[in-house]
Formats: C-alpha cells, structure tokens, sequence
C-alpha cells in the first residue's frame, strides 16, 4: 500500500535516490511480512462470529492394534489440554484407556474411549434442558450456562463418557470452562479445531493410534481409510452413527 | 375426660406433631445447603452411581402421589360413594406427596440455583422435560378438583375435574417410569414395560399411604373405621400388591429369555449382595408375600391393625423394589464391549459401590416430612376427614 502512494508521489516530482530507497525497502517489508501475515490469518481457523459448519462432520478413527496396554499419553495430554486429574470415582474423567479381554479367544486390546460424538447423541434426547447439544460439525458438548446437573444424560449414555463436576474446581484453563453441579465430557478439544489444531489426545499419541479429520470430506484421510479397512462402532446395535471408529476390534 | 380438656391435649399434640415434621424437613435443607456449597462430594453418589438416595425417595413419593389419587378416582371416575367421601383427602395426599417428591429432586440438583432454567428450557423430547410439564399440570388440575368437591356450588364439575385428574395421572406416572424406559444402554432399564409397571406400583404404594394415614386421622380422633370399608380397601390394596408382583415377574421372565440379560439377572437375583437380599427379603418377602398372607387371612384380614400392619410393609417394600430399581440398576456396569471383559481407571466392568451419606439420607426424609407436614396442616385447617354417608354405602353394597 506504501509503495502505491510512493510511486503516485514519484509521477508527480523528481526522482529522488531517498525517497526511492525508502519506497522500496517498504515494498520488500510488506512481500515478507505478508505469507507471515496470511499464515496467522490461516492459523486462525474459523473466525468466533461464523458458526460451525454442517458441511463438516469432525471424527476420529483409533487403531487398536497400534495402541499400547498401559500407554496413557492421550489421557495426561487431555488432563492437561482441558484441566483435570485424579482417578477417584468422583474425578472427571472425560478419556480413559479401557483394556479388553475377549473372552473366548484371550484375544487383548488396549483402547482409548471417550464422548463417541453420536450423530442421534442419547444424552441430547434425554436432556431437559437442552444443555447437552450437537454441534453444526457433530461436535456433542454441554452448555454449561443451562446444564442444572440433573445428570440424566449420564444414565443415557451408552459409553460412559460423562462425568458429573463433584466438587469446586481451581486452576481451570480459561479456553476450557467447567463448574461443580454440571456435567461435562470429551469436546473433542472444540477450542483447539476451531484453531486448525487437532485434538490433544491425538497430538499426543506417539504410537499414531489416534487419526482426526473430516468424516464429511470424501479426500480426507479418516474417510480414506474408513473407506478402505473395516472399522467397528462401538455399540452398533444402538444405530447411534458414532463419530469416532475403531480399527482392530 | 371432658371435651375441654381433650381440645386442649389434641391442640398440643398437633403442634407438637408440626414442630417434629418442621424439624425433619429443616434437616433435610440444610443437607441440601451442604450438599450445594460442598458439591456432591459430600454424598455417596458417584460418576458411577449417579442417582442416590434422594432419587429412591423422590420416585417414591411422587409414583405414590399419583396412585393415592386413585382413592378419589374410584369415587369420581367410578361413582363410587365409599372412594368419594375419601376423595378430598386422597387430592391432598397427592399434591403434598407430589411437592414432597419435587423438592427432593429439585435439591438434589447439581445446581439447584437453576431452577429457574429447567422452567423455562424446555427440550420436547426430553421425557425428563415433560415430565416437569406433568408435574405442573398434576399440580393444578388436582387443585381445580379439590376446589369442585370442596366448593357446594361447583359439585356439578367434581365428576369431570375427577376424569381429567385420572387421566393425567397415568400420563404422568407413564412419563415417570419412561424415565427409566427409555433409557437404551443400561440392561435395568430399556424396557416399555416400566411405564405400566410403574403405574401398577403407584396403585399399590399410593394405596397404602393412604390407609395409613387414614388409620392415623381415625385413631387422632378417636374414630374406628368401618368394617365394610376396611374389608374393601385391602381386598383392594391385596389385588395391587399381586399386580406389583405380576409385572415384576414378567419383567425378571422377560429378562431370563434373553441371553445379554443374564448376567444382570444373576446379578439381581442371585449375586448382587444387598440388591439380592432387598429383593428378595425386601420386596418379595415383606413388601409382596407377608402383606398379601396378612391381608387375604380369613381373621387377620379383618383387624384394622393388621391392615395397617400390612400397608407399612408394603411401604418397606416399595423402598425396595426402588432401590433394587434405581442404585441395583446402576451399579451394574454398563456392557460397552459384549462379550469381552473390560477393565479401566473408571470402573469399567466392575460392580459399582454405593455407600450413601447422612446428607443425602436426610434430604430424602424430608421429602416425606414436607408431604405430612402439608398434609398435617391442611387437614386441621380444611375439613379432610372421611365423613362416610352409610345409607349410601349399604346401597351400594347391595347392587354389587
């Protein structure tokens, strides 16, 4: 924009050698800064006025066979990423490892298992508020400002994924709000996709056990490979349309 | 002892009753004030069990709210006299259970604060939604029934405010066994056989709170209850017992058949340690075969005690079947994976513990110290006492 007004003013007067040079240490300022400029502007994901699509359906694939027993980095990455610990059967626990025995064949697994995202969420069929809501992109999250703690969507929830906030909490992360009386569970870490990140708990995984991405998008790499290799819904029976799948079960 | 002084001592046991009820339901909001600032910490409910005792005595009192109504329903919907000179009292019953049961729940919220939320939230497919709707409408339309029996110049309306009561309480009571019906993951649950069940359940604990609290107004007074009405009552309170006891075996048979259930039968029936022993000893010996042996007794049968007896143990009962219901269905552990077995830092597939707290216990006490309580001073305030007309009664009698 500088150099415009540089080159206006060069048409009119002299030449000057100053002048010039300033001109263009502007113009090659403004080419270096500009990708930088762009890529904070990518980086920002979706701008807070613009509402989620539902062109958008976020998801996960998890394979088992990659997970291993007794690995838990995407349940400290998620403790840290959203604000909690503790194991007691009070304390939140909104991604837990659940180990698998079958019982016919010996056959183990080692599995994450969190808020399975439903495409018909039972915890939104029951809630009588309407505080447990799916997102645009089929995101479930709770609204903590009309959750009154009935805890009924934890009866309905086929998974177990939520929990009830048992007493005050401290050092909460800002980006990630909860409250004692409410429910709360997976948001499959909402404030890190609205920022081009991907969920903590993916990030986390060293073994890549944990794929995200678009279910919508027919070029993305979970719809690739739920394409090409069987995966497993927990709980089919339930026709629940989970967001998150299982490869190796 | 003359009338005066009579007046006098019945005066003093009646405060004396208000300021005992006052006490209990004191001590019941101050458990939810603690319960409130400490958060549920301070409970035995945990992400496990998540519905405690407060919920076993909440569900109580409002099943039993709608089948107390019954008694006026028979008098009104049914035309007969006996019911309908109780029916004044059964609306009292039903209102003051009714609220007893709500604030319960209502304290037991996460954040009871928000009341004010679920009033004006509403998710229409939620049967927990409408269930608040129910309650309100219940509310007001025994209210408007109160008011045709009590009221000379509306007893033209009685008969149909008595229609729309009836119909609105099966709804309601439908409404409140869907809560647990619709519940797909949980093998307890999941069922549309807990609506009618739970409807059967109403009939037979509303019943016999009711003849309890009749026996205690008539011994209050000094009254006796007639011998005709007695036998009537618990020929009718024995059919709802029976009833309780057929639907609790279709729902166990229905079970039984299906392989994924068997586990969780064993567990209720023959494993499940204090769930076991409260079905069994609780629900099955003392809630079902003891008062049915008591109340079908050719000479049992006819004592007033007995009967009375008889209706406390089916109270005994009811709390449990519903906690067998409630807490035994939560506390096992929900089959994410069938077939395998699971194991996890959140109590996977293990049975849940549940150990319930002095809180919790006296927030659902004093659910049932709010409904006598209520009842206790509208009854000497308003004139509730069954006034029986036996010409009508002997009339009747006769064309059955």
């Amino acid at each position: 924009m500088s150099n415009d007004v540089d080159n206006s003013l060069n048409d009119k007067e002299q030449v000057n050698p100053r002048r010039q040079f300033l001109g263009w240490s502007a113009a090659i300022a403004g080419l270096a800064i500009a990708p930088g400029v762009t890529l904070f502007d990518l980086a920002h994901g979706r701008p807070a006025d613009e509402p989620a699509s539902s062109k958008i359906r976020w998801g996960m694939l998890i394979d088992s066979t990659k997970c291993a027993s007794g690995c838990d980095d995407c349940v400290s990455a998620c403790g840290k990423e959203n604000g909690f610990s503790g194991m007691s059967e009070t304390d939140s626990q909104w991604i837990r490892k659940i180990e698998l025995k079958d019982l016919r064949t010996g056959n183990s697994h080692s599995l994450p298992m969190m808020c399975q995202h439903c495409e018909n969420p039972p915890c939104v069929d029951v809630c009588p508020t309407g505080a447990s809501f799916k997102r645009a992109d089929g995101i479930v999250l709770v609204d903590r400002h009309i959750c009154i703690g009935c805890r009924y969507c934890m009866m309905a929830c086929p998974y177990k994924a939520r929990s009830f906030v048992h007493q005050e909490i401290e050092n909460q992360n800002p980006d990630v709000p909860r409250g004692k009386g409410c429910v709360e569970a997976c948001t499959l870490c909402v404030q890190r996709i609205d920022n081009d990140l991907q969920p903590a708990c993916v990030e986390a995984c060293s073994s890549k056990a944990m794929l995200f991405g678009d279910l919508n998008d027919p070029n993305s790499e979970i719809s690739k490979r739920i394409a090409t290799s069987a995966t497993t819904q927990v709980r089919a029976d339930l026709n629940l349309n989970v967001g998150i799948r299982y490869q190796g079960i | 002892m003359n009338f005066e002084a009579f007046r006098k001592i019945e005066e003093r046991a009646f405060y004396a009753l208000v300021a005992a009820l006052g006490l209990v339901v004191l001590a019941g909001l101050g458990s939810a004030y603690y319960m409130e600032t400490h958060g549920h910490v301070v409970t035995g409910m945990t992400n496990q069990i998540v519905w405690g005792l407060p919920h076993v005595f909440a569900v109580f009192l409002i099943v039993a709210a709608s089948g107390v109504l019954n008694v006026a329903s028979i008098g009104s919907v049914f035309g007969k006299p006996m019911y309908k000179a109780r029916a004044p009292l059964s609306g009292l019953l039903a209102i003051a259970m009714l609220a007893g049961g709500l604030t319960v729940l209502m304290l037991d919220l996460g954040r009871p604060d928000r009341l004010i939320v679920a009033m004006t939230h509403f998710n229409f497919k939620s049967i927990f939604a409408l269930n608040v709707i129910f309650y309100t409408g219940f509310f007001t339309i025994v209210a408007i029934y109160l008011w045709t029996m009590m009221e000379r110049k509306m007893h033209g309306y009685s008969k149909y405010a008595g229609f729309a009561a009836f119909i609105w309480r099966l709804a309601l009571t439908t409404a409140t066994g869907s809560i647990f019906g619709f519940l797909v993951a949980r093998q307890a649950y999941s069922s549309a056989v807990l609506a009618p069940m739970f409807i059967i359940m109403s009939f037979s604990y509303g019943l016999a709170v009711f003849i309890i609290v009749q026996s205690f107004m008539y011994a209050w007074n000094g009254m006796k209850i007639d011998p005709t009405i007695l036998r009537r009552m618990k020929n009718l309170l024995a059919t709802f017992v029976a009833a309780v006891f057929y639907f609790t075996l279709v729902y166990h048979m229905t079970n039984l058949y299906f392989a994924k259930e068997w586990a969780f039968e064993r567990f209720i029936l023959l494993e499940g340690g204090v769930f076991t022993t409260l079905f069994w000893v609780g629900q099955i010996l003392i809630g079902t075969v003891l008062p049915l042996a008591i109340l079908l007794h050719p000479v049992l049968g006819k004592k007033s005690r007995a009967v009375f007896l008889s209706a406390l143990l089916i109270i005994a009962g009811a709390f449990s079947q519903l906690y067998v219901i409630i807490i035994g269905g939560q506390a096992f552990p929900l089959d994410i994976f069938p077939g395998m077995q699971q194991s996890s830092s959140f109590f996977d597939g293990v049975i849940h513990a549940y150990h319930p707290t002095l809180p919790e216990f006296l927030l659902g006490v004093s659910g049932v110290g709010i409904a006598l309580l209520l009842t206790t001073i509208a009854v000497r305030v308003l004139h509730f006492i069954p006034q029986d007309d036996f010409r009508q009664i002997s009339t009747e009698m006769m064309t059955d």
